[in-house]
């Protein structure tokens, strides 16, 4: 079952003197529990493809289809209602709300959801526990390493029950152990619990774990391989 | 997560910047407030010198007298008038008055000075002559002495059991003049009053003048100043022709205008006080904004509307100004009561210049509310203006630019 459906995709930028396309009409489809990996050398538009897919970035053309829901009809209110609701995010770095603790930024995004504050307390103790950090709940991002903090990330974005997690480059700024330690919580996640992972790299040993593997290109798609 | 909590957690990201910001509007709270405080300290401080000491908050006349004062516009106090007034609850205090112009002289020497016939009890409990007695006593009623200015006397060479000879024009052009002993010598600390003033019994004055019962005003007083507007209001009722009713500004407007200008020019000043603070707040503000873009356009992505994002960041400037506004009120609290109960007295050629006015030479504080909470007001204010910056900013804030930086 496809909860994703991208039509046609297009997105030129044209605030400097030379249009550049980025995204340069993708078709593409995810389905539930997907793993997986969007690839291509730097400036091949994965950023802006996740950032469009996401709701971050207004498209030129074309459509993003989520669970039957257009998602760039909506108004600009209604797009941040339905980020918080439907989808997870994990970006390169500094993701977190420095002042807050582990447990409190988790618990954030619940917060923001309206849940009831003992649940989320709850469901954010769990989530830090296995993401591996049940012991550091109560530290700010700014004494945790840059993998603990990424794996906090995840928590967050597990939190609100999303349809799907976007992750632009989690791994770039660790290091082999912090990277791959990441990439097992999540494919643990995605194996265990169903969740839907799509995530941006250029490392090739992340990579090799995907379980789906799209190669962008000057903005269009070059290959899209399953495993 | 209370967004209170993280506006709080946030201004003490840069500690120092925040201490910095708060201390120039904690100093410039202070030098505001007790300015603020000295003003209207001392304006209060001039009304209540001319009405304490000479004209009342308020008084009835003719309707001619402030226009011309001569002794024909006097009038009989009657009854039915004095019944009235005393039914006005604001009024605390009645003095009938004759105030008329006259030579005095001693054996060689003649100066002008104002005769006022008062009602020496009443006029007691009003602007209390008999405090300044320095020399000699008071007058009583049926009392056929005078009691005289200071200078005046000196002026004369008269003192205590002299006789001070007093020439004027009575009702309908009779010759005013008179022989009286002197019973008391006053120094007041305004010196105009003891350059001219002579008062004596009110029936005594109304002999002089050939005026029978008739008197030039009768002075009201009420509790303060404040109690003034109400009391006229009452007043103002039933004070009908031939009548007429003068409050103490109607009867001062040089004073009142030196009051307004006064204050204009504190107000001129903290103006720019407070415009230098906030553009310093308006700095950190701008600060705070741009070296966390990517944060914010980390909170809207993961579904934070900009609304509430909006609300974040101005409770952080809004904690800045709370800050630095009630830590200032707070040191300045102190200080205005310290100097409301110890007002500075000045002395020398400053002292001249003030008594020239008019005014006894002392910086007198206030520890009037309106000195505080204007402050609190105006950083408010300022805050609530600087505050459109950065929620401008979030409304326009591109989130995948705010990601890319
Ligand atoms: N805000 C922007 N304005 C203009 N060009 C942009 C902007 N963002 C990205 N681009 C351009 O779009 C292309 C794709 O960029 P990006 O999506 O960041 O690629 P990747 O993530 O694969 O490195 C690049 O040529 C980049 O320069």
């Amino acid at each position: 079952m496809n909860i994703i459906e991208i039509k046609d995709l297009v997105k030129i930028y044209d605030s400097t003197e030379i249009e550049v396309t980025a995204v340069n009409h993708i078709n593409l489809n995810f389905e539930k529990g997907e793993f997986s990996a969007v690839v291509g050398p730097s400036g091949s538009g994965k950023t802006t493809f996740l950032n469009l897919l996401g709701g971050l970035d207004r498209p030129t053309a074309g459509h993003i289809m989520i669970d039957g829901i257009d998602l760039w009809s909506l108004k600009p209110r209604q797009i941040t209602d339905f980020r918080l609701h439907n989808i997870g995010f994990v970006f390169q770095s500094y993701n977190l709300l420095p002042v807050l603790t582990a447990k409190e930024n988790v618990e954030f995004i619940m917060d923001l959801q309206g849940w009831p504050k003992a649940e989320r307390e709850k469901r954010a103790k769990e989530l830090l526990e296995a993401v591996g950090l049940g012991d550091r709940i109560h530290s700010r991002p700014g004494k945790l390493s840059g993998g603990q903090q990424q794996r906090v990330a995840v928590a967050r974005a597990l939190a609100s029950k999303p349809k799907f997690i976007l992750a632009d480059e989690p791994t770039a700024n660790l290091d082999s152990h912090s990277t791959e330690n990441l990439l097992d919580i999540m494919e643990k996640l995605n194996r265990e619990e169903g969740i839907t992972f799509i995530f941006s790299t250029h490392d090739a040993r992340v990579v090799k774990k995907a379980h789906r593997v799209i190669t962008l290109e000057d903005g269009k798609v070059l290959s899209d391989e399953k495993k | 997560m209370n967004i209170t909590v993280i506006a709080w957690r946030n201004i003490w990201r840069n500690k120092r910047r925040t201490l910095i910001t708060t201390a120039s509007i904690f100093f410039g709270v202070i030098f505001a407030a007790v300015m603020s405080s000295m003003q209207e300290g001392s304006y209060s401080k001039m009304i209540d010198n001319v009405v304490k000491f000479y004209s009342g908050y308020l008084q009835i006349q003719l309707e001619d007298y402030w226009e011309n004062k001569t002794i024909n516009n006097t009038f009989v106090l009657t009854d039915t008038l004095l019944q009235k007034v005393h039914q006005s609850k604001e009024i605390t205090g009645i003095s009938p008055r004759l105030e008329s112009f006259a030579l005095a002289s001693s054996d060689q020497l003649t100066k002008g000075a104002v005769i006022i016939g008062i009602d020496p009890e009443r006029e007691n409990k009003i602007t209390n002559p008999e405090k300044w007695i320095i020399r000699g006593r008071y007058i009583h009623h049926g009392d056929q002495g005078v009691i005289m200015g200071n200078e005046l006397a000196g002026y004369l060479h008269l003192d205590v059991g002299d006789t001070l000879v007093l020439l004027g024009m009575g009702y309908h052009g009779v010759n005013a003049a008179g022989k009286y002993p002197i019973t008391g010598i006053f120094k007041n600390p305004l010196p105009q009053f003891n350059k001219t003033f002579v008062y004596m019994d009110l029936p005594l004055a109304q002999g002089l003048y050939s005026a029978p019962n008739r008197i030039t005003s009768l002075v009201l007083m009420v509790k303060d100043h404040y109690h003034m507007p109400p009391a006229r209001k009452a007043l103002k009722s039933f004070i009908r022709t031939p009548y007429r009713l003068m409050s103490w500004d109607e009867m001062q407007p040089e004073l009142v205008q030196m009051i307004a200008s006064d204050r204009m020019g504190g107000k001129i000043m903290k103006a720019i006080l407070y415009i230098i603070i906030a553009f310093g707040i308006l700095g950190t503000v701008i600060m705070m904004f741009s070296e966390r873009k990517r944060e914010l356009g980390v909170m809207v992505s993961i579904g934070m509307q900009k609304t509430l994002l909006a609300g974040i960041l101005f409770m952080e400037t809004f904690y800045i100004g709370l800050l630095g506004v009630a830590t200032g009120i707070l040191a300045t609290i102190p200080i205005t009561t310290w100097f409301y109960h110890h007002p500075i007295r000045i002395a020398g050629e400053a002292a001249k210049a003030f008594l020239d006015m008019g005014v006894e030479p002392v910086f007198a504080f206030s520890l009037m509310p309106s000195v505080f909470y204007n402050q609190a007001l105006t950083v408010f204010i300022l805050i609530i203006i600087i505050t459109i910056y950065p929620v401008v900013k979030t409304f326009r804030l591109d989130i995948s630019n705010a990601l890319r930086t």
